[in-house]
């Protein structure tokens, strides 16, 4: 076994998830059998590879620094699940 | 005949002689979406009012100006996980179930400006995670040919309008395969252009250097028309690139006399159905007799692919998905103790499990002490695999092999197997992996379910996919074949 279940609780306080206890026995023995099936990857020899993080040449894409539209307050909030006086809303983050 | 049974070029063929107007394809479409809907279950939203009062202010444009755009007065769907202004987007996830963007995607600014008619948004796997629409927080959708089995995924509920027509075309959108598998398993035309070709401003993300949007279409011509329209660069998309786009209608020419065209042996594993190896095979002898130089190649590194694309695509998930917070937008949780609790219980409410999975193997992926043993691993592979694909084209104009393992297979099938639902993505991830450019289209049918026909070609020569792609359709009629609904 190459996770626990205290791996998957740790991974899921990284990412921000509550999970109960089904779902940690779930996702401890499916993130194995995946990783197991990954293992694969290390019968080749890549030391001497370059990663590839993407597939086209990418450089830096600058534009022009000019004042333009951009959405109004009211647009901004409009998907808010909580708002006031034009801020989103969250709960009291510091006592 | 009915309208809605009619491609792009012959719809638009009728509005220039005036033999019927944009309303009256669109009432035609919405008849159709109205018969058959409830059992396809390809939609999440219909936008049927707006569709109408689109079309008849559409019926004027062609009055007054006399000149048709590309795409004037055609009906069509959108994958919901395009932003559509005012319209609800919801990647077809609870966390989105009321989202409505303040703008539009540059692709439905381009159709819009094209001249086309909105139908509706349509189902999807939860932010574009899956093989079969099973996924949706809402519903699956059905494949047409059978309703007990799945349309593929994740652009299902796109393949499935455009094979019901429902739609006269659709767009999706292809990470690891959700064009081209869906396009299969519904037998409609779909293509994955190359990374960089189509804008993604305005695609909700889900692994941002794999992702492309593309079309869903009823025939070869269609799907030229339709990249027309959506290819070029854009300054609101950094990834995209800056390079001229052809007129790929010139490309509608039956002819591939000295064309090279590769077959990999690595594609004809064990596990594939034997009639999608037969049709595949077929369909290289075809190819042969009209004159292409058909030959054995290799991509040995094709069996790394599924694994390389299982960290890639989760670990930029992960990052993609950590904007759904309950903060700005989309579902927040009722009951929360304080701030990261409300984070924690949002995400663990708003999403479903095989989002939660992706993220949960992402998150490991890119960890602390597991970066190298995963993240950086499967980027170097990734690197064998492009090259792979460089060393075949040095040799060969294009390759073909099957899109799918498999036709259709049952809902239900794999829910319970991650794994075996990753593996009907095995002759798809590649080319998402090389940045190039792959197209399916309808070359068999067994049991009634149609067979898919992959073809991959060079960075930015979909020219030569389409040309391909036209001469095979030309001299079959796979493509007219409908389902029975």
């Amino acid at each position: 076994m190459k996770i626990s279940k205290k791996d998957v609780e740790h991974v899921a306080n990284l990412a921000r998830l509550h999970l109960d206890e089904q779902e940690k026995e779930n996702y401890t023995k499916q993130l194995n059998s995946i990783l197991e099936y990954m293992e694969k990857l290390n019968l080749l020899d890549t030391e001497d590879v370059p990663p590839t993080s993407h597939v086209i040449p990418l450089k830096n894409v600058f534009r022009e620094d000019k004042v333009r539209d951009s959405l109004s307050n009211e647009e901004v909030l409009a998907n808010a699940p909580d708002a006031e006086d034009g801020y989103f809303k969250v709960p009291k983050i510091i006592e | 005949m009915e309208l809605y049974e009619l491609t792009i070029h012959e719809l638009l063929d009728l509005i220039k002689k005036r033999e019927t107007t944009p309303s009256e394809i669109t009432e035609s479409v919405l008849k159709r979406v109205g018969q058959v809907e409830d059992r396809v279950k390809a939609f999440v939203t219909i936008t049927e009012e707006e569709a109408r009062e689109r079309a008849k202010h559409i019926d004027e444009d062609v009055n007054n100006e006399g000149n048709i755009k590309s795409l004037m007065g055609i009906p069509m769907a959108l994958k919901d996980n395009m932003c559509t202004k005012g319209i609800r987007t919801t990647c077809s996830s609870k966390i989105l179930y009321n989202f409505k963007p303040p703008y539009n995607a540059t692709v439905v600014e381009k159709l819009n400006d094209a001249g086309t008619v909105l139908i509706g948004k349509t189902n999807l796997d939860e932010f574009a995670m899956g093989s079969s629409t099973e996924n949706s927080a809402f519903h699956t959708t059905r494949n047409p040919w059978d309703l007990k089995r799945v349309p593929g995924g994740s652009s299902g509920g796109s393949a499935a309008a455009v094979a019901a027509d429902e739609v006269i075309f659709a767009l999706g959108s292809d990470t690891g395969g959700s064009i081209r598998q869906p396009a299969s398993l519904c037998g409609v035309v779909g293509m994955k252009p190359t990374y960089g070709f189509v804008s993604r401003y305005g695609l909700i993300a889900f692994a941002s250097s794999l992702d492309q949007i593309g079309p869903f279409t009823k025939d070869v011509t269609d799907c030229a028309i339709v990249m027309n329209a959506i290819c070029g660069h854009d300054p609101m998309d950094s990834t995209s690139a800056n390079v001229d786009v052809p007129d790929f209608t010139k490309s509608l020419v039956a002819d591939v006399k000295g064309m090279k065209i590769g077959v990999p042996k690595e594609y004809f594993i064990e596990g594939i159905q034997p009639e999608v190896k037969d049709a595949v095979m077929k369909a290289a002898e075809l190819f042969e007799e009209m004159g292409a130089n058909v030959e054995d190649i290799s991509l040995p590194h094709t069996d790394y692919g599924l694994s390389v694309y299982y960290i890639i695509a989760p670990a930029e998930a992960s990052s993609n998905l950590a904007r759904y917070d309950g903060i700005q937008y989309g579902f927040r949780a009722e009951e929360y103790d304080d701030l990261i609790d409300l984070y924690k219980k949002t995400r663990s409410e708003g999403f479903g499990p095989e989002v939660k999975r992706r993220i949960m193997l992402g998150t490991y992926a890119l960890s602390s002490g597991y970066y190298d043993a995963y993240y950086l691993k499967a980027q170097k592979v990734r690197t064998l695999v492009k090259q792979d694909f460089d060393n075949a084209f040095e040799k060969c104009d294009i390759i073909i092999c099957p899109t799918s393992p498999t036709t259709a297979f049952e809902i239900g099938a794999k829910t319970d197997d991650p794994l075996a639902m990753y593996l009907s993505d095995v002759f798809t991830i590649p080319v998402n992996l090389a940045g190039i450019p792959g197209i399916s289209i309808p070359c068999g049918f067994s049991n009634g379910l149609p067979i898919g026909l992959q073809i991959i070609g060079k960075p930015f020569d979909e020219a030569t996919i389409i040309k391909a792609a036209y001469t095979f359709e030309q001299a079959t009629d796979y493509h007219k074949q409908k389902p029975n609904l």
